[in-house]
């Protein structure tokens, strides 16, 4: 038996690879460098390793390869778009992760014990979060792009280990913290293995592991269908788990509200890039012509992810579960792209998930602003007349939420109705009704907190707006300034989205 | 023997697994249990293997074994810190962010 090597192509690979290089180098800092010079090494080192891994990925925008690194990663447009996505939502992110406050001194101590008390004192900071966060990059990087079951599996558990972690780092109210971090986990790695059982009936249906090898066997109708079923339906459940649709949904309020909020963003705006992107790959590459088998079945998943997410989020009292509710309606609304099974939904889709990513960072750097002398302040009843003690901060975040409701020049509108009409386009007049329906729905709790913060007089109980630091105030202002001109002046993104996005089969 | 035989136990361990996920209140045993899940998904692997003449099947469970592996270290670390400041491993007792 002879041994031959891999051949690897570097440049394809290379957005990637810089990416987990500058997550060694941060856990190579965290081991060597003086605790006081941890925390600006370690945002610095991020930083470059985004801006290298833009860089690199653009010096190959328009090339395309299946074999990239033999046949598990396939390089194309739609890989580009996800890839690019993530980067811009991470290094919007990492600004509003470098604000210290937000986490723990110490995340081994008890809370309450007098180990935590001396951290404090001794004003340590968590500075792992930071190549933690860069492996989950890698990780989400790698999901979209994977095109056989090991990759993926293994992408989906290196971009979720390490947000399990980070869920557990909060710095106020450390016990919920901990909470959301074993929910998380616990429910994680149950779909996970949901997901591994359906990866193991797919290659023993197609007797292959790569997509390529599926989409032959589903087009030559050669295996037994049941396992094609069962493995179709276990690997969705995995799947549909990371977007938080509707049966699978459980996890996120809990996990939204008990995390730090800066990781809140992060988790809720690049998960669902990635997660998304690895959804259209393998239902537009490999199930396409087994469409009969899952098309209705998602439709009613959409519909029903959409409804309730809107539904739910109205009894919300709490800024985060509502916005946990409401990317669950999101996730809905979504599904619907991959419904369409089309061009125009593919484009869409990539629209959305851009826009609706940086709008979620913004909003939730919003959220972290909000505080009193014990944290983070996400009682929406304390929120009331915001816009009268602080308009400015009051006026973005209302105009985050007109962005999540989908209001014209945001945009929300632009992602919404593109994503619709591709739905109706292929066909499906319910996934229309419940979606604008649910929008509706949407519309109405957004624009109550709007209310709230501008027509409500201003409760005094010691809840302050903290002036922001520079590094969120570059967070908020470049996402703001992201949606307003996505909303405005959408046509050369959707273009370039147009032109570009493509899966190679 | 008939290797369809070992994908009905994996099926039967899968399923055991995925019931005790659901019914049981310990943190640990419930990660048991996934663990559980996770070798029934590699017993697939290897029959599927065995049935198509293939070796991806094996290849992936060296991959599982691994990956479950990370997820022990993650997973541990994450009870433990839990366990510490509740003395208790129970899912029950974490509550506190159910309205």
């Amino acid at each position: 038996m002879t041994f031959t090597a891999p051949v690897l192509e570097y440049a394809l690979l290379a957005p990637m690879l810089a990416i987990f290089g500058g997550a060694i180098i941060g856990v190579l800092v965290e081991a060597f460098l003086p605790g006081r010079l941890r925390a600006p090494a370690q945002l610095f080192v991020s930083v470059m390793a985004i801006i290298t891994s833009l860089l690199l990925l653009f010096r190959i925008k328009g090339q395309s390869s299946t074999t990239p690194a033999m046949a598990s990663l396939s390089f194309d447009g739609a890989g580009f778009l996800f890839q690019a996505s993530i980067l811009v939502i991470a290094l919007l992110s990492i600004f509003l992760i470098a604000d210290q406050d937000n986490f723990t001194a110490a995340a081994a101590t008890v809370p309450g014990s007098t180990e935590e008390r001396e951290a404090h004192q001794a004003q340590s900071q968590t500075t792992e979060v930071f190549p933690l966060t860069l492996f989950a990059v890698g990780g989400m990087m790698l999901f979209p792009v994977a095109t056989d079951l090991i990759t993926l599996f293994v992408a989906l558990e290196v971009l979720s280990l390490p947000l399990y972690l980070m869920a557990g780092l909060a710095r106020y109210r450390r016990l919920a913290s901990q909470e959301a971090a074993l929910k998380y986990f616990l429910l994680g790695a149950f779909s996970s293995a949901f997901f591994l059982f359906g990866a193991a009936f797919l290659y023993g249906y197609s007797s292959s592991l790569t997509f390529a090898g599926i989409q032959q066997a589903v087009l030559g109708n050669a295996g037994n269908d049941v396992f094609l079923l069962i493995g179709l339906a276990f690997i969705s459940v995995g799947l549909l788990f990371k977007i938080g649709a509707f049966p699978f949904h459980a996890w996120s309020p809990d996990v939204y509200q008990g995390s730090p909020t800066a990781i809140t963003a992060f988790m809720a705006a690049a998960t669902k890039v990635a997660a998304f992107g690895a959804i259209l790959r393998i239902f537009y590459v490999s199930f396409a012509n087994a469409e009969w088998q899952w098309r209705p079945a998602l439709v009613l998943i959409a519909i029903a992810t959409m409804l309730f997410g809107s539904l739910v989020a109205i009894a919300q009292r709490d800024v985060k579960r509502m916005l946990a509710y409401s990317s669950i309606a999101h996730a809905g609304f979504l599904l619907s792209g991959v419904y369409a099974l089309s061009k125009s939904g593919l484009d869409a889709s990539i629209f959305y998930l851009f826009a609706y990513g940086v709008a979620t960072v913004g909003g939730f750097a919003i959220v972290t602003l909000i505080r009193d002398s014990s944290g983070e302040v996400t009682d929406l009843n304390r929120w009331s007349g915001l816009g009268k003690r602080s308009p400015i901060v009051a006026s973005t975040f209302a105009f985050f939420l007109l962005a999540f409701a989908g209001i014209p020049l945001t945009s929300g509108f632009i992602g919404k109705f593109s994503i619709f009409s591709a739905a109706y386009e292929s066909g499906s007049l319910a996934i229309l009704i419940a979606g604008v329906l649910s929008s509706a729905i949407a519309a109405f709790f957004y624009i109550r907190v709007i209310v709230l913060m501008f027509f409500k007089d201003p409760v005094e109980d010691g809840t302050s707006v903290v002036i922001p630091s520079a590094l969120t105030t570059i967070t908020i202002t470049i996402s703001a300034l992201i949606t307003l001109i996505l909303g405005v002046f959408p046509a050369p993104l959707v273009d370039f989205i147009a032109s570009t996005a493509s899966f190679l089969r | 023997m008939n290797p369809y035989n070992y994908l009905y136990l994996a099926g039967l361990l899968f399923t055991i697994g995925a019931i005790g996920v659901v019914v049981r209140r310990n943190a640990i045993v419930i990660f048991m249990c996934v663990e559980l899940m996770l070798n029934a998904a590699n017993l697939a692997f290897v029959t599927f293997s065995r049935i198509n003449g293939t070796l991806d099947g094996q290849v992936t469970a060296f991959f599982t074994m691994v990956v479950a592996a990370c997820e022990v270290v993650v997973g541990l670390a994450i009870i433990v810190a839990i366990y510490r400041s509740r003395r208790s491993a129970s899912v029950d007792d974490a509550s506190l962010l159910k309205r």
